[in-house]
């Protein structure tokens, strides 16, 4: 077998030093009637060829975004990564190393995530941010239970244009820690609806901008509100690269801003891995979940990095600690800062103004053709059609993909007649034409 | 108070400062000394080209950020160089073996890196409508055939994504099976004090108290204590198998047969599952769920700390409230249920958008077709004997924590054998480095002093296995002879010597900011 | 000065009691690092969690060793928590209590009494 290197001769020789008369002599600890002698019906080992031949079947079998019209986003998105993004990931040093608990040996992903808060906190307009979390549906649950910890309060309130899996996970969580989650309903331009709803036992609110219909939302007043009453402010952002055209979570007095950062560098994957961005007012640190690097001093005092305020964390604190996470996402934060330091402001200004660009070019060509709902979009809209899924249905016959239906993210809402349409920089002027022909063919228009 | 000292020093104290030669300019031959990214002035550039968008202006009045944003960029090749240059400061399993107890750090085939990326995988979104993703739905299919064959478990729920997660679904599953049997008022769950610190934060993440159960002398459950603690309030046991002191517990059909006599759910650890893969089901083992770390057993990349993946197997009795999405064989082939349909479903809910760690099922599943069920048995078997044959080579100079009986896939020792050198295991640890090893997992499990914790995985030649040990052995005659000053000051020959860890917390600088950054080569 | 097996200290003034961790516990945590002090106006209960102490690898309860509310939390600690270290029985004191039950303290140890107990670890 290829990857195992012991010869039968080795073998046989290391169970001499060890005394043992065969390898079963290693298992005699496990039950007599547990043990099991023969092999599971299973196939038997195969070569990389083999193995390719049926993988490559398998994937063949797929329709990838890259194959064609594609305008699916509603919390995944389909941007360009430069290819050295890939390159450098794929170093042994990087793709193979443990988390960095021996600092002295571990500075490259140490820096890395280093650099990965800087740009994190400086995206969300925050002051510090953690390691990544596993993506931005848990880090949204993970914030709630932070502001939970924070305000000694137990009760949540999520705007209707939360992304409906957002929501689910942070109640699923919420139910276990005896946490009430108050979700208003399914509402396409309203974030501010959760101002009504705040009171003194509020431990947070929790808004989306731009949110799962697209709509974009200044969130000031929200923030006021929720601050006055003692509560905190979440604000949930699921296309990362909106961050380079829009006021930030921050500015906008968030105190805890967390968001999906798939969309820089890591690609889509069909749903994971993915790289959550969790970042918080400084005041707020210790109660952060997650890794955290910080800078230091070694002893001959230079320079360097260590995982830091591990106090909080399940390794020490145990049943204390501020959540289980221990793995988190650290290739995949990797790839985020090497497509974010690609870009630069620069860059990412650009690649925030073309996706808007064409999400404007796209509401254009869907004049006359069907109503567009969102009235302040970034990169992605919400439009009617009646029976939105036997519309993408359909439309698959011509070749296009023609984005996500509401109401596969939430059929209980009632909202069949609503369309989610992205686009990127990699949408092009004859995907949006060939989409609105089609959309006008179906439609009847 | 509670003492809670686990006796590390985390100033660098003495540490020497490396004798002989410096540079000029920092850099130690082809090792240079790298900025950050925010230090390389690229405020103005771009690494990547963009046409111009077609329209201009905005319509997004006063949401629009003014104010810069505060990241740099760099051309490709100064991009390049910056984390290339980082990369090289990294210790990595393709180097050298990487022998941390409780993380299976094995050889990551590059076959499966390559499978990953096919675009029929990697380019596919989420969300994509299913009839156009049936070949990434029977690959998940797949996967979760092999591991519920190799566990002997009913159901498997895939969407966890790491083994921590995969312990909060598993608890999450248990709580609302109890509460469907309105037993909800069952509030203890009882943990070992051998156990990973995720599984105390866990079932206190969900809501639960957190009892410990007893150790006996020879490293296992005690079983006394653990019938003593069961009782109508205990909602389930977590233990780990083989357990984090590499044992298996000989006992494990009688610790299941109390649970369940107490109506409590037995969940397993799978973190060490390596070491009986196609030796051994679970399921056989009265096991009601277990996470399988897919970065583990299964060799998908650690990737400096994740992404990793955590599915968790289930028993009939938990399989009914098991999250969303799952997969089911449909008329038009496989469909994968979102959201439950009617009443009577009793999912406890979702664990993360969408369907999980596809990245990682394809890896994971050309791993196990590459190995096949009969190289997998050799996986357990290879990996126990390594770490049996390092239990006996290494036995000449150092104690192990537990000498007699066989171990499993990893091989623990204590400090005794340090006692009196002015060593401790924290040096011994640093002093590895100086010879070109990461370190083992130290002073874990905790209730073995000053434990080292050797997990050499099947991917080590013999070879390589004694130039492991040849070091170790060496390192321990040169403790007990009294060379305390290559210990204590260790490592010197790595990137960085001991790291300031008091510092760090006390003022802890998380991000970099122009007004505290301080020189790269502090005089 | 009055002591605990859990290695707090207490100085009743009056009616007030300041309350600290003893030397031996600063010397056995190591470099203390944070020190999470109890809410001014806190009402607490002998033996309840009232604080918490950290050094880098680890995280420490601190009980109330006496009952009462909690009058003044040592807020210098929160830049300097070093302090615990360099004085952990004088400028590192924790928090002062105003007893509910003075009779709590003369159930603790003496300076006498708690060094015997320590000959015993």
């Amino acid at each position: 077998m290829r990857y195992l290197p012991l010869t039968p001769d080795d073998r046989a020789q290391m169970l001499g030093v060890i005394g043992a008369a065969d390898i079963d002599a290693l298992f005699a600890d496990v039950p007599a009637a547990a043990r099991k002698r023969e092999l599971f019906d299973l196939p038997k080992r195969a070569g990389e060829l083999e193995v390719e031949r049926e993988l490559g079947a398998l994937a063949a079998r797929n329709r990838p975004a890259g194959d064609g019209t594609f305008f699916c986003g509603a919390g995944a998105y389909r941007h360009h990564v430069p290819a050295s993004v890939d390159h450098i990931i794929q170093r042994s040093e990087f793709l193979t190393s443990y988390t960095p608990y021996q600092p002295e040996i571990a500075q490259g992903t140490l820096q890395v995530l280093f650099e990965f808060q800087t740009q994190v906190a400086a995206l969300t307009g925050m002051d510090v941010a953690n390691a990544s979390m596993y993506d931005g549906s848990t880090a949204c649950a993970e914030a709630v239970m932070m502001a939970k910890r924070v305000t000694r309060r137990e009760k949540a309130i999520l705007s209707g244009g939360v992304h409906p899996h957002y929501a689910a996970v942070t109640q699923t969580i919420a139910h276990a820690e005896g946490m009430t989650i108050v979700r208003q309903a399914a509402a396409i331009d309203a974030e501010a609806a959760v101002i009504d709803a705040i009171d003194s036992t509020v431990a947070c609110v929790v808004v989306q901008t731009p949110n799962v219909f697209g709509v974009v939302t200044d969130v000031t007043k929200i923030a006021e509100a929720a601050h006055a009453a003692g509560a905190l402010l979440i604000v949930v952002t699921t296309e990362a690269v909106s961050f380079g055209l829009l006021k930030s979570p921050g500015e906008m007095g968030a105190d805890i801003a967390v968001a999906e950062g798939q969309s820089i560098g890591v690609g889509l994957n069909y749903g994971g891995p993915y790289v959550g961005l969790f970042a918080c007012r400084e005041k707020l640190v210790r109660q952060m979940p997650g890794r955290l690097c910080g800078e230091t001093l070694d002893a001959q005092g230079r320079r360097g990095y260590v995982l830091t305020l591990s106090t909080r964390e399940q390794h020490i604190r145990r049943e204390k600690a501020t959540s289980n996470i221990c793995t988190n996402s650290g290739l995949c934060a990797l790839a985020f800062t090497i497509h974010l330091s690609l870009l630069g402001e620069v860059g990412l200004r650009q690649m925030a103004a073309l996706s808007h660009s064409r999400a404007r070019e796209l509401v254009g060509a869907l004049n006359g053709v069907c109503e567009v709902l969102t009235p302040r979009y970034f990169n992605e809209i919400a439009v009617r059609v009646p029976n939105a899924s036997a519309a993408v249905e359909a439309l698959l016959a011509d070749g296009i993909v023609a984005g996500v239906p509401y109401s596969r993210l939430a059929p209980e809402a009632g909202l069949d007649d609503v369309l989610l349409l992205a686009v990127t920089e990699t949408t092009t002027s004859a995907d949006i034409a060939a989409l609105s022909a089609a959309l006008k063919g179906r439609l009847g228009r | 108070m509670t003492m809670n000292n686990v006796g590390r020093p985390t100033a660098p104290g003495a540490a020497a400062t490396a004798s002989g030669h410096t540079s000029l300019t920092g850099a130690r031959g082809l090792l240079q000394d790298e900025p950050l990214i925010f230090e390389l002035g690229g405020w103005d550039k771009t690494g990547v080209d963009f046409d111009p968008p077609d329209h201009d202006a905005y319509d997004l009045g006063d949401l629009v950020r003014t104010a810069p944003i505060g990241i740099p960029g760099l051309s490709e090749p100064e991009t390049l160089r910056h984390y290339v240059r980082l990369s090289q400061k990294n210790h990595a399993i393709d180097l050298a073996l990487y022998p941390l107890g409780s993380c299976t750090m094995k050889h990551n085939p590059r076959l499966n890196e390559k499978m990953a990326r096919l675009p029929g995988f990697a380019d596919l979104h989420p969300l994509q409508p299913q009839s156009t993703a049936q070949g990434a739905l029977e690959l998940m299919d797949r996967l979760a055939h092999w591991l519920k064959t190799l566990t002997g478990m009913p159901a498997v729920a895939l969407t966890p994504k790491a083994g921590a997660h995969g312990e909060l679904c598993g608890l999450l599953c248990i709580k609302a099976a109890h509460e469907a049997a309105g037993n909800g008022d069952r509030r203890r769950v009882l943990v070992p004090t051998s156990a990973h610190g995720t599984n105390p934060a866990t079932a206190a993440f969900v809501g639960y108290s957190v009892e410990e159960i007893a150790q006996t002398a020879d490293g296992r459950v005690d079983l006394a204590d653990l019938e003593a603690k069961l009782g109508p309030d205990v909602a389930a046991i977590m233990v780990t198998n083989p357990n984090t002191c590499g044992l298996f517990e000989r006992e494990i059909i009688e610790i299941a047969r109390i649970t369940h006599a107490h109506g409590a759910y037995f969940y397993c650890d799978g973190a060490n599952f390596n070491a009986i893969v196609g030796r051994v089901r679970p399921g056989d083992l009265g096991v009601d769920a277990m996470h399988i770390n897919l970065h583990k057993t299964f060799s998908t990349p650690h990737g400096g700390g994740g992404p990793g993946a955590g599915p968790v197997v289930l028993s009939e009795a938990l399989a009914p409230f098991a999250p969303a999405p799952w997969l089911v064989h449909g008329p038009d082939g496989l469909e994968l249920v979102e959201e439950a349909r009617d009443q009577a479903a009793q999912t406890f809910g979702r664990m993360c958008a969408f369907q999980g760690q596809m990245g990682m099922f394809v890896r994971a599943y050309a791993y196990m077709r590459s190995h096949g069920s009969d190289g997998l048995r050799q996986v357990a078997e290879d990996a126990v004997l390594n770490a049996n044959y390092i239990k006996a080579v290494l036995s000449a100079e150092m104690t192990p924590a537990f000498p007699d009986g066989p171990c499993m896939h990893e091989a623990l020792f204590d400090d005794h054998w340090l006692e009196g050198t002015g060593v401790t295991t924290l040096d011994f640890a640093k002093a590895m480095i100086d010879e070109g090893f990461h370190p083992m997992t130290m002073y874990f499990p905790l209730v073995v002093h000053g434990a080292m914790l050797i997990e050499p995985t099947e991917t080590e030649s013999k070879r390589e296995l004694d130039r492991f040990c040849d070091a170790l052995l060496a390192l321990a005659r040169a403790a007990k002879a009294g060379d305390v000053e290559r210990f204590t000051g260790a490592p010197y020959l790595a990137p960085l010597s001991r790291l300031d860890e008091t510092m760090a917390a006390r003022k802890p600088k998380l991000t970099w900011r122009p007004e505290h950054a301080t020189p790269l080569a502090a005089e | 000065m009055r002591f605990t097996k859990d290695h707090e200290w207490v100085e009743v003034d009056g009616d007030v009691a300041t309350v600290g961790i003893t030397a031996y516990a600063a010397e056995q945590l190591g470099d203390v690092v944070f020190v999470e002090t109890p809410d001014v106006g806190k009402t607490v209960k002998a033996g309840d969690g009232f604080a918490v102490v950290e050094s880098v690898k680890a995280a420490s309860d601190v009980y109330a060793p006496i009952s009462g509310e909690v009058v003044e939390a040592n807020a210098a600690l929160g830049d300097a928590p070093e302090t615990v270290n360099a004085a952990p029985e004088a400028s590192g004191w924790f928090a002062k209590v105003k007893l509910s039950n003075p009779a709590e303290v003369d159930a603790l140890m003496d300076r006498h009494a708690y060094e015997a107990y320590l000959q015993t670890l």
